[in-house]
This record gives C-alpha cells, structure tokens and sequence, in this order.
C-alpha cells in the first residue's frame, strides 16, 4: 500500500513540476500563438531571481515569490513592448525572435551572474518529510505540487469567471472581430504575455531549491513543456492539467521499473505516436481553425 | 584518374614520413628546429575557458599557470623560460583536436597540458601519437587506456576504489546501490567496483544510469527508500549530481545509514550544491584541500593570493599543479638541445615529486601515477574530513577490471 502511495505521490510531484512550467507556454501559446522559445530563460531567470535574493538580501524563499513572479512578469511585459507585439502573425519569426532573445538572456546571465551551479536554499519550515498513508514525502515537493494546483486554479477562474477572460476567449477566438466590438486586445495580449512569463518565473524559483542553478537550466524545461503543451493540445488549460498528469505518473512508473534513461526514450516514443495519430492533441476544442 | 590519384597518395605519404621522422631526427640540433630556443621552451596549456565544462577547467587552468610561473620566477629550468601557449577548445571535442594540432604543430610547443573530460582527451590523442608529441592529462578517469604518449597524473579506479570499498563494505554493509550517469566513466567504474564487491562477499541491488544532464531524481529516490541499500555509489557527475543531493536531502533520507559514495565530489561540486547537502556522504581521492602537508599548505596559501582568498583547491587542480613540476624535472635532467617530447617522456619515466598530497612517481610501464588516495567525509562548511589515507602509495593499474590486460610501455598486452 505504501509502495502504491510513494509511487503516486512521486508522479504527483513529477507533474506538478511539469504543469508549473508548461503554463505559462500554454496560457501565451493558447491567447496569443506565439510560440515562446524564451520561456525556459525565464524559468532560469526566476530561478537566478530566487538566488540572487537569498544570497545577497538573505530573502528566504517563500517570502521573495510575489517578488519574483512581478519581476518576471515585469519584464515579459517589457519584451512584448519591444519585441513580441511586432511579430503578432508571424510564427516563424517570433520562433526566430525568442529563440535569439533565449540565447541573449542565457549570455546575459552567464557574464553578469557567473557559470558555475548555484544553490537556492529550502525554507526550513519545509526541509522535513511527511507521512501520508504509510508513505513518506518531502513536504516541500507536496507545497510545490500544492502551489502548482493552485496556481491552475487560479488561472481558470481568471479565464473563465473574470470579464478579462472572457474577453481573452474572444480574442482567441477571432482577434479581429473581438477588435470590432472595443475589446483592446493589443493590452490583452501583453498582460498575458507578462503572466506567462511571471508563472514561468514563480516555477523556476519553484524547483531551485530541488535542481542546480544555471544559465543553460531553461533548454531542458522549455522542451519538457512543450511535450505536455503539444500533448495537452495547444489552447486547452484543462488539457496541460491532465497531460502533465499522464505525463508525470508515466515517467514516475517508468523509471520505477527501469530507469530514468529508458523512461525518458519510452514517454517521448509515446507521444510521438499520439501526435501521429491526434494531431490536435488530447484535449483539443471544437472551434477555431 | 584512379592511378594518378594513388601516386599522388604515394607521394603524399612519402614526403609526410620524410618530414615527420627525416627532418626532426636530422635535424633537432639544429637552433631554428630545436624545441628549446632563445632561451626559452614551449609548452601548451589546453583547458576550456568558456562552454559547459569552462567552470572546472578554468580551475585547472589556473593552477597550471601558477606553477608555470612558479617555475619561472625561480628561474626557469636550466635557466631556460618556460612559455606557456594558453589555447581555449570551448569544450568541444572537435575544437580540442584543432588547437591541439596548432599547439603542435605550429606553435611547436614539446608537451601539452590539458582537458578535463575523457571526451576531449580521446580527441586529441591521435594528434600526439601521430606527431610523436607529449599530452600531460590532470584529471582522474575510467582507465583502459594504454597511450605511450599520454602522461596520466589523475586517477585510475584501483587507486581510488581499492581502500575505498571494503572500508565502507565493513563500516555500512554489503547492500549496494550503483547509481550513475549514462557514459563510459561511471560503466568503467562500476565494472570494478562490482569486481571487488563480489570478492567481498557484498551484494549490487541494483545498477542505474540516469541521462547525463538529469535533474529529476524523485524516482531513483524512491527505490532507494524501497531496496534501504546500505551504500549508494553514486557516479553521477555534472549538474546532475547537485540535483541528486539536493532531493536526497529533500526526501529526509540519512547518510548515517545510508550514504552516498562518490569518487567525483570534490570540493568543487560541494560548493555548488551547498555544504549541508553534501554534508554526511563520502568520497575518495588522492588530494583534498584540507590535507595538512607543508606542501599543501604552501600551494593552497599560493594559490588563494594569486586566483583570490575564496578560491577552493581540488583534487584535479592538486594534479594540474603538479604535474609541471614533474615536466621540470624531467627537462631538468636533459641537455638544451635534446629537449623533445619523447626525450621529456623518457626522462620524467619513474621520476617522483613532493605534491601537495604527499609524494608521487610516474610509473614507467604505463606512465600513470602512483598516489596515495584519502577517504574524506564531507562537512557542512564545504570542506572534507580525511578519515583514513593508504598505508602506502598504490599501484596505478588502467585495466584493474581486465585482469588479462596489462599496460606496458611497449603498448598493451594480452596476459
């Protein structure tokens, strides 16, 4: 029984790792269609946020995360200013566009912050493990997972119950005529854009404190959470929930009853033979071409 | 067309052993060919200053200067300068064999000092065999390797693991876990540490390999609450081994009963995953900085007020550092105008040094290091305490888990 718990929680907390990352891609992929090839930067760069605050201001971690999710945000704000909003349409080079502005950022870092791995210290209060069921977890990997959930949560009820979300669903569905109606979609689409990049932000800062710290963190996560985005189907919130779910418990099973190494090539055979055959995804919508 | 194009070989073939083996043989005493001149000698210093592995190497890098400069200041070797050609490979295999041929072949420098990864050893090495060159090489690594151009000072895993595993079989138990990265060195390594588990009596639980680069342990971390090994012995490397400590200590596990055995973690890497997570788990190697010698003393005080006072010393940067000292003695022993790079290979055969970890001799058969490894536990603050040191220097033997292999210095041999 306990084994059973373990091997749940362990894919819950898999997922929630991988859910936290991926929605930002998915709220900024699902709103805007820009594909963000900058968002593993900013996953790193909440990451170096978190770092940078405990180890020169001795900010413990919980207290810096709205700090981190408004700087994060702040800038995403500001590269949709200066760059995204130019590129509106043109998916090739907005890929183009955020890939060199990822490949800066990675620069940036290494030249300000140093190359070597940093640390991000665990809050005390959640540096012990817990039992649940027979079963024992770190608590901090329940708090992340906990935050994940919440975080979700939030996002939906913004999507589905705010006047601003309604709005974002008309825009999605067609930007010209939600235009038409005086829906200023220009500001809808940049304060998405900072949200994205602020959660992106919140789950760099998220995982430090369970991975090392370094300039080139990002590539792994952005290709993580285009697996789940792209397995989800690109403009469902409810599909990244369930998809990082799936995905998550899957490798967690996996690598249990082999290795991490066999886990990894298996998920991604997975997917490719989903994608082959629903290429929408698993929880594509009805409308909209 | 075809028999033009084999003449052409033909002569292409001739003219390049004219050149290789005629003209160096002729003429090495001759001034404008000879290695030393103008008083002074040549030496390439190879070590990434930028890509992933720039951090480490850049450590080795500066230990391999202070020497030099070491050297220099008190006055050179039989009053010739050594002048270090500092190239940067970017940590990229390709890059590594590109400016090892400019070190050797246009700079002409006698031996090259270089590379961390086995990756970029393996790509130079054709350049100094076939140019009858010297590579020097810091690092400690998965042997099976029998070059007669490579003077090895790290390492090899009889030197690290022979003291190493029955302490920690009779101190913790017979329940091992091998966990790894997925390449060459942690499969070398775990092949004799199986070998030496079984005459021990001991049991491997289970033997893994988890993507180089992986960050996310949760899974490996179960088994271990599962299976309750009594050693974990871990060769996962880069910023995968931070992660790995970092979720161990997370998950609450205990290193009084269950610890982690590595022999990568340096001061280095503890430094970069926090000392409470390293705190409690093991690691065995020649050199630690802690070590109290007069000659450790001396070379870490030297290298603080040269690199700056919060700078760690490193068992491979131990080895960098000492390794030059070893060519100058070798060099030492030789006339200006026989200086070369088979001539320093034969003359530095058997030659022994005082380093920093005590003293060191280049074995003469297969050119790598007798050391004398150290068990240390690693402390909250970042630094080691040595537990035990070898009783006597050992043997390095490259093919310890290839009991019908032996290197010698006519090549491999089949026994």
């Amino acid at each position: 029984m306990d084994f059973v718990v373990a091997q749940i929680l362990t894919g819950l907390s898999l997922s929630s790792i991988l859910l936290l990352v991926a929605l930002g891609l998915a709220i900024i992929y699902g709103v805007t269609g820009v594909i963000n090839l900058a968002h593993g930067e900013f996953v790193m760069l909440g990451a170096y946020c978190a770092w940078l605050l405990q180890s020169q201001f001795g900010w413990s971690l919980l207290a810096s995360l709205a700090v981190i999710f408004l700087l994060i945000a702040a800038l995403g704000w500001l590269i949709e200013l200066a760059v995204i909003r130019h590129l509106y349409d043109r998916p090739l080079d907005t890929i183009l566009a955020t890939w060199g502005l990822g490949v800066m950022t990675q620069q940036i870092v290494r030249l300000t912050a140093g190359g070597e791995l940093r640390y991000v210290q665990m809050p005390p209060s959640l540096s012990g493990s817990v039992n649940i069921l027979g079963a024992t977890d770190s608590a901090y990997r329940l708090f992340v997972l906990a935050v994940a959930l919440g975080l979700f949560l939030l996002t939906w009820c913004i999507y589905r119950y705010t006047s601003f979300g309604l709005k974002l669903r008309a825009i999605t569905q067609n930007r010209a005529i939600a235009s038409s109606f005086g829906i200023n979609s220009a500001r809808a689409y940049r304060l998405t854009f900072a949200y994205g990049a602020g959660i992106a932000g919140l789950a760099g800062a998220l995982i430090s404190p369970l991975k090392s710290v370094s300039p080139e963190m990002g590539t792994t996560y952005v290709v993580d959470a285009f697996m789940v985005v792209v397995l989800g189907g690109v403009q469902s919130l409810v599909g990244t929930l369930a998809s990082s779910a799936v995905l998550g418990e899957a490798s967690g099973l996996l690598a249990y009853y082999s290795n991490d190494t066999i886990a990894k090539a298996l998920v991604l055979i997975a997917i490719v033979i989903i994608i082959r055959f629903r290429p929408q995804g698993l929880f594509a919508p009805r409308v909209r071409a | 067309m075809n028999r033009n194009r084999r003449n052409f070989l033909k002569a292409g073939a001739a003219a390049g052993a004219f050149s290789l083996v005629g003209f160096p043989h002729i003429w090495s005493k001759n001034a404008s060919l000879a290695f030393a001149q103008d008083g002074e000698i040549k030496v390439g210093v190879l070590f990434s200053l930028t890509g992933t592995t720039a951090i480490i190497e850049e450590s080795l890098n500066k230990a391999t200067l202070m020497a030099i400069e070491e050297i220099n200041a008190d006055g050179g070797i039989n009053d010739l300068k050594i002048t270090a050609v500092v190239e940067d490979p970017a940590s990229d295999p390709a890059t590594f064999a590109e400016k090892a041929r400019k070190l050797v072949l246009s700079d002409r420098c006698v031996s090259v000092f270089g590379s961390y990864t086995s990756a970029s050893r393996k790509a130079v090495l054709p350049v100094f065999e076939k140019q009858e060159n010297l590579f020097w090489y810091p690092t400690l690594y998965e042997g099976r390797e029998c070059s007669k151009n490579v003077i090895y000072t790290g390492a090899v895993p009889n030197q690290q693991q022979d003291d190493f595993i029955p302490w920690l079989v009779e101190k913790f138990g017979k329940r091992w876990y091998l966990i790894g990265s997925n390449y060459i060195y942690p499969k070398e390594e775990n092949n004799y540490c199986k070998k030496l588990l079984e005459g021990l009596g001991a049991e491997v639980i289970a033997e893994e390999y988890v993507p180089l680069g992986h960050s996310e342990f949760s899974s490996v971390i179960n088994k271990f609450r599962s299976e309750k090994p009594n050693v974990i012995f871990s060769t996962v490397v880069g910023d995968s081994v931070v992660a790995l400590h970092r979720q161990y200590r997370a998950a609450g596990l205990d290193p009084a009963t269950m610890p982690m055995a590595s022999l990568t973690t340096s001061e280095n890497e503890v430094a970069a995953m926090g000392g409470d997570a390293a705190a409690g788990h093991f690691t065995s190697a020649p050199y630690f900085m802690v070590f109290d010698s007069p000659e450790n003393q001396r070379f870490v005080d030297a290298y603080r007020s040269r690199w700056g006072g919060d700078k760690v010393t490193h068992f491979v940067s131990e080895s960098a550092y000492f390794q030059i000292h070893l060519f100058r003695q070798a060099v030492a022993k030789l006339t200006a105008g026989d200086i070369g790079p088979l001539a320093i290979r034969e003359a530095v055969k058997g030659e022994e040094y005082k380093a920093p970890q005590g003293l060191v001799k280049v074995e003469p058969e297969n050119l790598h290091c007798w050391l004398r490894p150290k068990i240390g536990q690693c402390k909250a603050d970042g630094q080691f305490e040595i537990l035990t040191q070898s009783a006597d220097w050992l043997e390095p033997n490259p093919y310890s888990a290839y009991p019908n292999q032996k290197c010698t210095a006519e090549g491999l041999k089949e026994v």
